[in-house]
């Protein structure tokens, strides 16, 4: 992990390269994190890969829920060479959640990205495939975001898949 | 006479030409659909593969089959409660993700584990990671035919589930790990049992390399078969023996150790190519290296607590219950609500038997957490199966699947 400073150095360098790709950063318990402006986020991470940061080891959705903007997507990158990892956290609004697809810097990012618009609802422009990859395609709304009720759908079993308003009937 | 003449006439037209099938109009590819309940798909898997003849020309997997929310479910209950969920994720590694999950937790709430617990951490750590490589044997020499080595992998994984069982009265999803340290010493009689275990697992792996490697079948089925180079995996996000076998020895035992892992003398398996017998190889070296690892823990193991002594985040101990008032109230707090966590976000990585297994937490404050992720090694390495199997034959398809040694239940959680 680079510590504060040198977060503040990475941040200071990614800010010349491109004014405004940085809003902030965040350095907690050993963990730095890079706050990226959603609409640079291919630029910051390809900055980042060009400094060594080469592996996206983990790429997933977090619901800030109530802070605005809501949705969160990060990314976990590896530096193998220095074994050193970066974060960078991109906020998306829940009305307009769009983000640029990084699948053409990580091939790797292709499931997490339909992982994350599956039980998010954050689309990824310029994915190659993005449908559903863990809920059934025809499934409606996004389970992950923490306005989405637990144990809203009825389970249907035999003694009540005649009262249910099961898809059976 | 004729028939006979007209047979020999028919045998010279058959021209035996290489020419690559599937060119022309009057070949055309075949989609085939593999799944989801197949014998050869360890677990609820789908696959859409499109053939030409024998040959795969591509293959999508399909997921989310056994996919039960245990990340939103995580979000309902108090942190000490997630632990067991949490170890179902992916259910043949379940130490490692009690281990990410506590990991990140104790990350947040920066407490400090006690050795002792770190080694009954790598203890039952290398312990699982020797299991879920001999159920990876097991299963993936099924799937080329080799049944009798199923049963004496099996043999052996017995006397892991038997340790855990003695250690924490379960064979699998044991909740022995909390939040802090382990839920109990080990008891009496383990170390004895446990280093009987340890005298005879690697002259037992040595068994089994010889009844696959002398098995002319099973290596010619292996060596050679599906390889991909490291680049290609990298690029992917491949961790774990599936990267090694390709020649990287990134493992983060060693290059960032955690829970002690640094105290320990053991080396990391590479191959060289990184087709089938390579993955093989690597993983069948990684359980001598997880038994040397274990006997060093057993032998060094320290004194002193198993579980933090934090009393806001682990319970106080029975006896204290009985004459302490502190202790009741700390007991009632934690019982009932659960600790709370201050506001941040951690993402713990490990090693786990299939690659890095990471988890992330975002604590808000609350005694619950606001979200829990796992990176599962088995979802991003699914995606190499399309590169690696391109162009390979069927069979051999079923045979990298077996050596990519995907989990269903880590993929769709």
């Amino acid at each position: 992990m680079p510590d504060a400073t040198g977060l503040e150095l990475t941040a200071h360098e990614l800010r010349e390269a491109d004014s405004g790709s940085i809003l902030g950063t965040e350095f907690h318990r050993g963990r730095a994190t890079l706050l990226a402006n959603a609409e640079h986020v291919v630029t910051v991470l390809s900055t980042l890969q060009n400094k060594g940061y080469t592996f996206l080891a983990s790429l997933h959705g977090c619901d800030y829920y109530p802070e605005e903007p809501r949705l969160g997507v990060l990314y976990e990158l590896l530096d193998m060479k220095n074994v050193d990892r970066i974060t960078v956290k991109a906020r998306v609004p829940v009305d307009e959640p769009r983000i640029a697809s990084v699948v053409e810097l990580f091939p790797g990012a292709n499931h997490p990205e339909r992982e994350v618009y599956d039980m998010f609802g954050v689309v990824f422009e310029g994915h190659p495939d993005l449908r559903r990859i863990l809920m059934p395609e025809d499934y409606e709304g996004f389970p992950q975001r923490r306005d989405f009720p637990v144990g809203g759908e009825a389970v249907l079993f035999t003694y009540n898949e005649q009262t249910s308003y099961g898809k059976w009937h | 006479m004729a028939l006979t003449s007209d047979y020999r006439k028919r045998e010279e037209s058959i021209t035996f030409s290489a020419e690559p099938a599937g060119q022309g109009e009057t070949h055309e590819l075949l989609t085939l659909n593999i799944g989801p309940h197949h014998p050869a798909t360890h677990g609820v898997l789908r696959l859409i593969a499109t053939l030409e003849g024998e040959v795969v020309r591509d293959i999508k997997p399909i997921i989310g089959y056994v996919h039960t929310g245990i990340e939103k479910t995580a979000e309902q209950k108090s942190y000490w409660k997630v632990i067991p969920v949490i170890e179902r994720m992916d259910y043949l590694s379940y130490y490692f993700n009690a281990m990410a999950f506590c990991g990140a937790v104790e990350t947040l709430l920066d407490v400090e584990v006690p050795p002792r617990a770190q080694y009954l951490r790598v203890i039952h750590l290398e312990l699982n990671r020797i299991a879920s490589h001999l159920f990876w044997l097991a299963t993936g020499a099924l799937d080329l035919g080799a049944i009798s080595i199923f049963w004496y992998c099996l043999r052996e994984r017995e006397m892991i589930m038997d340790l855990f069982e003695m250690s924490s009265g379960q064979r699998m999803h044991t909740r022995y790990f909390q939040v802090g340290g382990v839920v109990e010493d080990i008891p009496r009689g383990f170390p004895a049992k446990l280093r009987k275990f340890l005298d005879v697992m690697p002259s037992r792996a040595d068994q089994y390399a010889d009844v696959l490697e002398n098995n002319q079948i099973a290596f010619e089925r292996l060596h050679g078969v599906c390889p991909l180079d490291e680049e290609t995996l990298l690029k992917i996000g491949v961790t774990g023996p599936l990267l090694r076998a390709a020649g990287n020895p990134w493992d983060l035992r060693k290059a960032a150790p955690y829970s002690s892992y640094e105290n320990f003398d053991f080396k990391i398996p590479v191959g060289t190519v990184g087709d089938n017998y390579d993955r093989f190889r690597v993983r069948l070296a990684e359980i001598y290296e997880s038994v040397k690892i274990v006997s060093q823990a057993l032998e060094g193991l320290p004194e002193g607590p198993f579980i933090t002594t934090d009393r806001k985040v682990a319970l106080p101990p029975r006896h204290e219950l009985a004459t302490s008032m502190e202790a009741l109230i700390h007991h009632f707090k934690l019982v009932t609500e659960g600790f709370r966590v201050p506001t941040g976000e951690a993402y713990y990585p490990i090693e786990g038997p299939r690659g890095e297994l990471g988890c992330f937490v975002r604590a808000d404050g609350s005694a619950k957490p606001a979200r829990v992720h796992m990176r599962d090694p088995s979802f991003v390495n699914l995606q190499a199966l399309a590169p690696m199997v391109r162009g390979a034959y069927i069979a051999d398809m079923i045979a990298t699947l077996a050596m990519l040694d995907p989990i269903l239940g880590g993929i769709d959680r």
